[in-house]
Protein backbone atom coordinates (compact mmCIF):
# COMPACT_ATOMS: atom_id res chain seq x y z
CA UNK A 1 0.00 0.00 0.00
CA UNK A 2 1.31 3.40 -0.95
CA UNK A 3 1.59 6.26 1.55
CA UNK A 4 -0.57 9.28 0.86
CA UNK A 5 1.42 12.51 0.89
CA UNK A 6 0.91 16.06 -0.28
CA UNK A 7 3.82 17.65 -2.12
CA UNK A 8 3.85 21.34 -3.03
CA UNK A 9 6.27 22.62 -5.62
CA UNK A 10 7.14 25.45 -7.95
CA UNK A 11 8.59 25.47 -11.46
CA UNK A 12 5.46 24.70 -13.50
CA UNK A 13 6.74 26.86 -16.36
CA UNK A 14 7.17 24.13 -18.94
CA UNK A 15 8.14 26.68 -21.58
CA UNK A 16 11.17 26.96 -23.89
CA UNK A 17 13.05 27.89 -20.71
CA UNK A 18 11.53 25.19 -18.55
CA UNK A 19 11.40 24.95 -14.79
CA UNK A 20 11.92 21.55 -13.15
CA UNK A 21 8.39 21.34 -11.65
CA UNK A 22 6.69 19.10 -14.21
CA UNK A 23 9.52 16.52 -14.48
CA UNK A 24 9.83 16.44 -10.68
CA UNK A 25 6.09 15.77 -10.44
CA UNK A 26 6.32 13.00 -13.05
CA UNK A 27 9.05 11.32 -10.98
CA UNK A 28 7.04 11.56 -7.76
CA UNK A 29 3.90 10.26 -9.48
CA UNK A 30 5.85 7.19 -10.65
CA UNK A 31 6.75 6.30 -7.07
CA UNK A 32 5.92 2.81 -5.84
CA UNK A 33 5.72 3.91 -2.24
CA UNK A 34 3.90 7.26 -2.40
CA UNK A 35 0.43 8.14 -3.51
CA UNK A 36 0.98 11.85 -3.98
CA UNK A 37 -1.40 14.77 -4.10
CA UNK A 38 0.42 17.54 -5.92
CA UNK A 39 -0.05 21.21 -5.15
CA UNK A 40 1.39 23.45 -7.84
CA UNK A 41 2.71 26.81 -6.70
CA UNK A 42 2.57 29.24 -9.62
CA UNK A 43 4.17 32.64 -9.95
CA UNK A 44 2.53 33.34 -13.30
CA UNK A 45 -0.96 32.34 -14.34
CA UNK A 46 0.14 31.06 -17.75
CA UNK A 47 2.60 28.45 -16.51
CA UNK A 48 1.67 25.40 -18.64
CA UNK A 49 1.98 22.90 -15.76
CA UNK A 50 -1.11 24.44 -14.16
CA UNK A 51 -3.30 23.37 -17.07
CA UNK A 52 -1.65 20.10 -18.12
CA UNK A 53 -3.62 16.91 -17.48
CA UNK A 54 -2.42 14.61 -14.71
CA UNK A 55 0.27 16.96 -13.45
CA UNK A 56 -1.07 19.02 -10.54
CA UNK A 57 -4.14 18.28 -8.44
CA UNK A 58 -4.52 21.89 -7.37
CA UNK A 59 -2.67 25.13 -8.08
CA UNK A 60 -2.12 28.13 -5.84
CA UNK A 61 -0.71 31.42 -6.96
CA UNK A 62 2.24 32.64 -4.93
CA UNK A 63 4.02 36.01 -4.87
CA UNK A 64 7.49 36.41 -6.39
CA UNK A 65 10.36 36.19 -3.88
CA UNK A 66 11.32 39.70 -4.98
CA UNK A 67 8.22 40.95 -3.14
CA UNK A 68 9.85 39.77 0.09
CA UNK A 69 10.80 36.41 1.56
CA UNK A 70 8.29 36.77 4.38
CA UNK A 71 5.43 37.50 2.00
CA UNK A 72 6.21 34.32 0.04
CA UNK A 73 6.63 32.14 3.13
CA UNK A 74 3.47 33.54 4.73
CA UNK A 75 1.55 32.66 1.58
CA UNK A 76 2.87 29.08 1.81
CA UNK A 77 1.79 28.90 5.45
CA UNK A 78 -1.63 30.28 4.52
CA UNK A 79 -2.01 27.57 1.85
CA UNK A 80 -0.78 24.95 4.37
CA UNK A 81 -3.54 25.92 6.80
CA UNK A 82 -6.31 25.05 4.38
CA UNK A 83 -4.51 22.39 2.33
CA UNK A 84 -1.83 20.75 4.51
CA UNK A 85 1.54 20.25 2.83
CA UNK A 86 3.86 17.38 3.81
CA UNK A 87 6.82 18.24 1.58
CA UNK A 88 7.78 21.47 -0.17
CA UNK A 89 10.15 21.36 -3.15
CA UNK A 90 11.31 24.77 -4.38
CA UNK A 91 12.62 24.52 -7.92
CA UNK A 92 14.08 27.96 -8.61
CA UNK A 93 17.43 29.39 -7.51
CA UNK A 94 15.85 32.78 -6.87
CA UNK A 95 13.34 31.49 -4.30
CA UNK A 96 15.70 29.15 -2.47
CA UNK A 97 17.05 31.84 -0.17
CA UNK A 98 13.58 32.55 1.21
CA UNK A 99 12.90 28.87 1.89
CA UNK A 100 16.34 28.05 3.30
CA UNK A 101 16.01 30.95 5.72
CA UNK A 102 12.56 29.76 6.77
CA UNK A 103 13.34 26.03 6.90
CA UNK A 104 12.83 25.86 10.68
CA UNK A 105 9.63 27.85 10.57
CA UNK A 106 8.26 25.57 7.87
CA UNK A 107 9.36 22.46 9.76
CA UNK A 108 7.59 23.69 12.91
CA UNK A 109 4.45 24.15 10.86
CA UNK A 110 4.78 20.54 9.63
CA UNK A 111 6.21 21.23 6.17
CA UNK A 112 9.33 19.18 5.38
CA UNK A 113 12.01 20.36 2.97
CA UNK A 114 15.43 19.05 1.98
CA UNK A 115 17.50 22.06 1.02
CA UNK A 116 21.15 23.03 0.99
CA UNK A 117 22.34 25.11 3.91
CA UNK A 118 22.79 28.86 3.44
CA UNK A 119 26.55 28.35 3.62
CA UNK A 120 26.49 25.70 0.88
CA UNK A 121 24.23 27.89 -1.24
CA UNK A 122 26.55 30.90 -0.97
CA UNK A 123 29.76 28.92 -1.38
CA UNK A 124 28.90 27.52 -4.81
CA UNK A 125 27.47 30.81 -6.04
CA UNK A 126 28.66 31.81 -9.51
CA UNK A 127 30.28 34.93 -8.09
CA UNK A 128 32.22 32.83 -5.54
CA UNK A 129 33.34 30.14 -7.98
CA UNK A 130 37.08 31.07 -8.01
CA UNK A 131 37.28 30.79 -4.19
CA UNK A 132 35.25 27.60 -4.36
CA UNK A 133 37.72 26.11 -6.86
CA UNK A 134 40.66 27.05 -4.65
CA UNK A 135 39.08 25.68 -1.48
CA UNK A 136 38.25 22.28 -2.95
CA UNK A 137 41.10 22.11 -5.47
CA UNK A 138 38.79 21.99 -8.48
CA UNK A 139 39.23 23.36 -12.00
CA UNK A 140 37.05 26.42 -12.48
CA UNK A 141 37.28 29.15 -15.11
CA UNK A 142 38.71 32.48 -13.98
CA UNK A 143 35.89 34.89 -13.18
CA UNK A 144 35.12 38.16 -11.46
CA UNK A 145 32.06 40.21 -10.71
CA UNK A 146 31.32 43.69 -11.96
CA UNK A 147 28.63 46.08 -10.81
CA UNK A 148 29.28 49.17 -12.93
CA UNK A 149 29.42 49.60 -16.68
CA UNK A 150 32.70 51.55 -16.49
CA UNK A 151 34.40 48.38 -15.21
CA UNK A 152 33.94 46.74 -18.62
CA UNK A 153 36.76 48.64 -20.28
CA UNK A 154 39.31 47.23 -17.82
CA UNK A 155 38.27 43.61 -18.44
CA UNK A 156 40.79 43.29 -21.27
CA UNK A 157 43.58 43.50 -18.69
CA UNK A 158 42.46 40.23 -17.09
CA UNK A 159 40.45 38.41 -19.77
CA UNK A 160 40.86 37.37 -23.35
CA UNK A 161 37.86 37.64 -25.65
CA UNK A 162 35.49 35.90 -26.09
CA UNK A 163 34.27 35.77 -22.50
CA UNK A 164 31.04 34.83 -20.77
CA UNK A 165 28.67 37.41 -19.24
CA UNK A 166 26.35 35.85 -16.67
CA UNK A 167 23.50 36.89 -14.41
CA UNK A 168 23.72 36.00 -10.73
CA UNK A 169 20.80 33.59 -11.01
CA UNK A 170 20.16 32.97 -14.71
CA UNK A 171 21.24 33.94 -18.21
CA UNK A 172 24.64 33.55 -19.83
CA UNK A 173 25.92 35.14 -23.02
CA UNK A 174 29.11 34.86 -24.98
CA UNK A 175 30.66 38.26 -25.80
CA UNK A 176 33.36 38.82 -28.40
CA UNK A 177 34.08 42.48 -27.61
CA UNK A 178 33.45 45.29 -25.14
CA UNK A 179 30.37 46.48 -26.96
CA UNK A 180 28.74 43.07 -26.63
CA UNK A 181 29.68 42.93 -22.93
CA UNK A 182 27.95 46.31 -22.43
CA UNK A 183 24.84 45.09 -24.21
CA UNK A 184 24.65 41.88 -22.15
CA UNK A 185 25.51 43.73 -18.92
CA UNK A 186 22.55 46.09 -19.44
CA UNK A 187 20.19 43.27 -20.32
CA UNK A 188 21.22 41.04 -17.39
CA UNK A 189 21.45 43.77 -14.74
CA UNK A 190 17.98 45.05 -15.71
CA UNK A 191 16.56 41.55 -15.21
CA UNK A 192 18.55 40.08 -12.33
CA UNK A 193 20.34 43.08 -10.81
CA UNK A 194 24.04 43.34 -10.08
CA UNK A 195 26.65 41.99 -9.75
CA UNK A 196 27.09 40.57 -13.20
CA UNK A 197 29.62 37.75 -13.52
CA UNK A 198 32.38 37.83 -16.11
CA UNK A 199 33.83 34.39 -16.73
CA UNK A 200 36.67 33.02 -18.83
CA UNK A 201 35.32 31.11 -21.83
CA UNK A 202 36.43 27.48 -21.87
CA UNK A 203 36.30 25.81 -25.25
CA UNK A 204 34.94 22.29 -25.23
CA UNK A 205 31.84 20.18 -24.88
CA UNK A 206 29.20 21.14 -22.36
CA UNK A 207 28.21 18.25 -20.14
CA UNK A 208 26.02 18.13 -17.04
CA UNK A 209 25.34 15.96 -14.02
CA UNK A 210 22.13 15.78 -12.01
CA UNK A 211 22.87 14.64 -8.48
CA UNK A 212 21.39 14.30 -5.03
CA UNK A 213 23.35 14.60 -1.79
CA UNK A 214 22.15 13.37 1.60
CA UNK A 215 23.79 16.17 3.59
CA UNK A 216 26.27 13.73 5.17
CA UNK A 217 28.64 13.62 2.22
CA UNK A 218 27.01 10.68 0.45
CA UNK A 219 25.80 10.83 -3.13
CA UNK A 220 22.35 9.28 -3.35
CA UNK A 221 22.22 9.54 -7.12
CA UNK A 222 24.21 10.98 -10.02
CA UNK A 223 23.56 10.80 -13.76
CA UNK A 224 25.81 12.49 -16.35
CA UNK A 225 24.31 13.84 -19.55
CA UNK A 226 25.35 15.59 -22.73
CA UNK A 227 23.04 18.04 -24.41
CA UNK A 228 22.45 16.90 -27.98
CA UNK A 229 20.29 19.77 -29.12
CA UNK A 230 20.50 23.18 -27.51
CA UNK A 231 17.94 25.95 -27.91
CA UNK A 232 18.85 29.58 -28.49
CA UNK A 233 18.34 30.05 -24.75
CA UNK A 234 21.07 27.47 -24.12
CA UNK A 235 18.57 24.92 -22.81
CA UNK A 236 18.72 21.23 -23.62
CA UNK A 237 16.02 20.17 -26.06
CA UNK A 238 17.51 16.73 -26.27
CA UNK A 239 20.12 14.89 -24.22
CA UNK A 240 21.68 11.50 -23.62
CA UNK A 241 23.05 9.79 -20.50
CA UNK A 242 26.79 9.13 -20.54
CA UNK A 243 29.13 6.52 -19.18
CA UNK A 244 31.78 8.83 -17.78
CA UNK A 245 33.47 7.79 -14.54
CA UNK A 246 35.47 11.03 -14.41
CA UNK A 247 32.29 13.09 -14.26
CA UNK A 248 30.84 10.81 -11.59
CA UNK A 249 34.04 10.90 -9.51
CA UNK A 250 34.04 14.70 -9.66
CA UNK A 251 30.41 14.75 -8.50
CA UNK A 252 31.11 12.38 -5.60
CA UNK A 253 34.10 14.51 -4.62
CA UNK A 254 32.11 17.76 -4.58
CA UNK A 255 29.19 16.27 -2.65
CA UNK A 256 31.57 14.63 -0.15
CA UNK A 257 33.60 17.80 0.36
CA UNK A 258 30.62 20.12 0.70
CA UNK A 259 28.32 17.61 2.43
CA UNK A 260 25.80 18.79 -0.11
CA UNK A 261 22.18 18.54 0.95
CA UNK A 262 19.50 18.22 -1.73
CA UNK A 263 19.36 18.29 -5.50
CA UNK A 264 22.18 19.68 -7.58
CA UNK A 265 23.11 20.23 -11.19
CA UNK A 266 26.75 20.42 -12.18
CA UNK A 267 27.43 22.31 -15.38
CA UNK A 268 30.79 21.28 -16.77
CA UNK A 269 32.87 21.86 -19.83
CA UNK A 270 35.04 19.01 -21.02
CA UNK A 271 38.06 20.57 -22.72
CA UNK A 272 39.77 19.03 -25.73
CA UNK A 273 42.37 17.63 -23.33
CA UNK A 274 39.53 15.85 -21.49
CA UNK A 275 39.82 18.13 -18.45
CA UNK A 276 36.60 18.94 -16.63
CA UNK A 277 35.95 22.57 -15.70
CA UNK A 278 33.13 23.48 -13.35
CA UNK A 279 31.14 26.26 -14.93
CA UNK A 280 28.24 26.35 -12.48
CA UNK A 281 26.77 24.42 -9.60
CA UNK A 282 23.03 24.88 -9.53
CA UNK A 283 21.52 24.31 -6.08
CA UNK A 284 18.45 22.39 -7.19
CA UNK A 285 17.20 19.66 -9.45
CA UNK A 286 17.41 20.67 -13.14
CA UNK A 287 14.56 20.65 -15.67
CA UNK A 288 16.04 17.57 -17.39
CA UNK A 289 15.79 15.42 -14.25
CA UNK A 290 13.21 13.15 -15.87
CA UNK A 291 16.05 11.74 -17.97
CA UNK A 292 17.57 10.41 -14.72
CA UNK A 293 14.18 8.92 -13.77
CA UNK A 294 13.99 7.28 -17.21
CA UNK A 295 17.53 5.96 -16.79
CA UNK A 296 16.68 4.29 -13.49
CA UNK A 297 17.32 6.89 -10.80
CA UNK A 298 14.10 8.43 -9.51
CA UNK A 299 15.74 11.37 -7.77
CA UNK A 300 12.51 13.34 -7.16
CA UNK A 301 11.12 10.37 -5.22
CA UNK A 302 14.42 10.02 -3.32
CA UNK A 303 14.32 13.74 -2.49
CA UNK A 304 10.83 13.37 -1.00
CA UNK A 305 12.04 10.40 1.06
CA UNK A 306 15.01 12.40 2.35
CA UNK A 307 12.72 15.31 3.23
CA UNK A 308 10.51 12.93 5.23
CA UNK A 309 13.53 11.55 7.08
CA UNK A 310 13.23 8.12 5.49
CA UNK A 311 16.24 5.94 4.86
CA UNK A 312 17.45 6.25 1.28
CA UNK A 313 19.96 3.88 -0.23
CA UNK A 314 22.22 5.30 -2.96
CA UNK A 315 21.34 4.34 -6.52
CA UNK A 316 23.92 1.95 -7.87
CA UNK A 317 23.39 2.16 -11.58
CA UNK A 318 21.66 3.90 -14.47
CA UNK A 319 21.04 3.07 -18.10
CA UNK A 320 23.71 4.60 -20.35
CA UNK A 321 22.41 5.83 -23.72
CA UNK A 322 18.97 6.86 -22.42
CA UNK A 323 17.78 9.89 -24.34
CA UNK A 324 15.19 12.60 -23.86
CA UNK A 325 13.65 14.78 -26.52
CA UNK A 326 11.44 17.70 -25.52
CA UNK A 327 8.45 18.70 -27.55
CA UNK A 328 5.99 21.53 -27.70
CA UNK A 329 2.27 20.89 -27.54
CA UNK A 330 -0.71 23.19 -27.85
CA UNK A 331 -2.86 22.72 -24.80
CA UNK A 332 -6.48 23.82 -25.10
CA UNK A 333 -8.25 25.21 -22.06
CA UNK A 334 -11.16 27.48 -21.30
CA UNK A 335 -10.85 31.09 -20.18
CA UNK A 336 -12.91 30.10 -17.11
CA UNK A 337 -9.89 28.19 -15.78
CA UNK A 338 -7.64 31.15 -16.37
CA UNK A 339 -10.24 33.42 -14.76
CA UNK A 340 -10.41 31.25 -11.62
CA UNK A 341 -6.67 31.35 -11.09
CA UNK A 342 -6.43 35.06 -11.91
CA UNK A 343 -9.21 36.15 -9.58
CA UNK A 344 -9.19 33.58 -6.77
CA UNK A 345 -5.47 32.79 -6.77
CA UNK A 346 -6.17 29.06 -6.96
CA UNK A 347 -7.40 26.50 -9.42
CA UNK B 1 47.93 -3.36 -31.99
CA UNK B 2 44.95 -1.06 -32.39
CA UNK B 3 41.45 -1.69 -31.19
CA UNK B 4 38.14 -0.04 -30.64
CA UNK B 5 37.47 1.05 -27.06
CA UNK B 6 35.77 -1.75 -25.20
CA UNK B 7 32.71 0.32 -24.24
CA UNK B 8 31.88 1.37 -27.80
CA UNK B 9 28.60 -0.16 -28.94
CA UNK B 10 28.52 -1.32 -32.54
CA UNK B 11 25.25 -2.66 -33.91
CA UNK B 12 24.87 -4.77 -37.02
CA UNK B 13 23.01 -1.90 -38.68
CA UNK B 14 26.26 0.11 -38.67
CA UNK B 15 25.24 2.35 -35.76
CA UNK B 16 28.20 3.22 -33.53
CA UNK B 17 27.58 4.74 -30.08
CA UNK B 18 30.26 6.17 -27.84
CA UNK B 19 28.74 6.12 -24.32
CA UNK B 20 31.47 8.36 -22.88
CA UNK B 21 30.82 11.29 -25.19
CA UNK B 22 27.23 10.53 -26.19
CA UNK B 23 28.19 10.80 -29.86
CA UNK B 24 26.80 8.40 -32.41
CA UNK B 25 27.79 7.65 -36.00
CA UNK B 26 26.68 5.45 -38.84
CA UNK B 27 29.19 3.55 -40.91
CA UNK B 28 28.76 1.66 -44.15
CA UNK B 29 29.24 -2.07 -44.80
CA UNK B 30 32.97 -1.77 -45.55
CA UNK B 31 33.56 0.25 -42.38
CA UNK B 32 31.66 -2.36 -40.39
CA UNK B 33 33.85 -5.12 -41.82
CA UNK B 34 37.02 -3.24 -40.86
CA UNK B 35 35.70 -2.55 -37.35
CA UNK B 36 34.85 -6.24 -37.08
CA UNK B 37 38.43 -7.19 -37.98
CA UNK B 38 39.79 -4.64 -35.51
CA UNK B 39 37.54 -6.19 -32.89
CA UNK B 40 39.11 -9.57 -33.70
CA UNK B 41 42.50 -7.89 -33.18
CA UNK B 42 43.68 -8.67 -36.72
CA UNK B 43 46.89 -7.02 -37.92
CA UNK B 44 47.08 -4.50 -40.78
CA UNK B 45 48.58 -7.17 -43.04
CA UNK B 46 45.74 -9.57 -42.29
CA UNK B 47 43.08 -6.90 -42.83
CA UNK B 48 44.70 -5.77 -46.09
CA UNK B 49 44.84 -9.34 -47.34
CA UNK B 50 41.18 -9.99 -46.43
CA UNK B 51 39.90 -6.75 -47.95
CA UNK B 52 41.92 -6.91 -51.17
CA UNK B 53 40.77 -10.48 -51.73
CA UNK B 54 37.11 -9.44 -51.24
CA UNK B 55 37.09 -6.13 -53.08
CA UNK B 56 38.61 -4.92 -56.32
CA UNK B 57 41.34 -2.78 -54.78
CA UNK B 58 45.13 -2.99 -54.66
CA UNK B 59 46.96 -3.05 -51.29
CA UNK B 60 48.53 0.48 -51.48
CA UNK B 61 45.14 2.08 -52.31
CA UNK B 62 43.41 0.10 -49.57
CA UNK B 63 46.02 1.15 -46.99
CA UNK B 64 45.59 4.80 -47.92
CA UNK B 65 41.81 4.62 -47.29
CA UNK B 66 42.39 2.44 -44.24
CA UNK B 67 44.63 5.00 -42.54
CA UNK B 68 42.14 7.78 -43.39
CA UNK B 69 39.46 5.71 -41.70
CA UNK B 70 41.68 5.01 -38.67
CA UNK B 71 42.53 8.68 -38.23
CA UNK B 72 38.82 9.46 -38.29
CA UNK B 73 38.22 6.85 -35.58
CA UNK B 74 40.98 8.45 -33.53
CA UNK B 75 39.54 11.91 -34.01
CA UNK B 76 36.17 10.67 -32.80
CA UNK B 77 37.85 9.08 -29.75
CA UNK B 78 36.72 5.59 -30.68
CA UNK B 79 40.14 3.97 -30.56
CA UNK B 80 41.77 2.73 -27.43
CA UNK B 81 44.50 5.03 -26.09
CA UNK B 82 46.99 2.21 -26.39
CA UNK B 83 46.61 2.56 -30.14
CA UNK B 84 49.91 2.45 -31.96
CA UNK B 85 50.65 2.83 -35.63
Amino acid sequence: MRTKITVALTGLNNTDNPGPGVPVIRGIRESDIFEPRILGLAYENLEPGIYMDGVVDKTYQVPYPSEGSDILVNRILEIHKKDPIDVLIPNFDAELYAFMRSEKLLEEAGISTFLPTLEQFEERHKSNLPDFGKKYDLEVPFSKTISRIDEIEKLKEEFEYPLMVKGKFYDAYLAYNEEQVRMHFNKISAKWGVPVIIQEFIKGTEVNVVALGDGEGNTIGAVPMRKQYITDKGKAWSGITLDDQKMLDLTYRIIRAMKWRGGMELELVKSHKNELYIIEINPRIPAWVYLAVGAGQNMPEALVKLALGMEVKPFEDYQVGTMFIRYSYDLITNVKEFEKLSTLGEL
Amino acid sequence: MMHIKSNIALSNTGFVFNPTTGDSYTINQVGQEILGYLGEKKSLEEITSLMTSTYDIDPPSFEKYYFDFISMLRQFELLDEEYEN
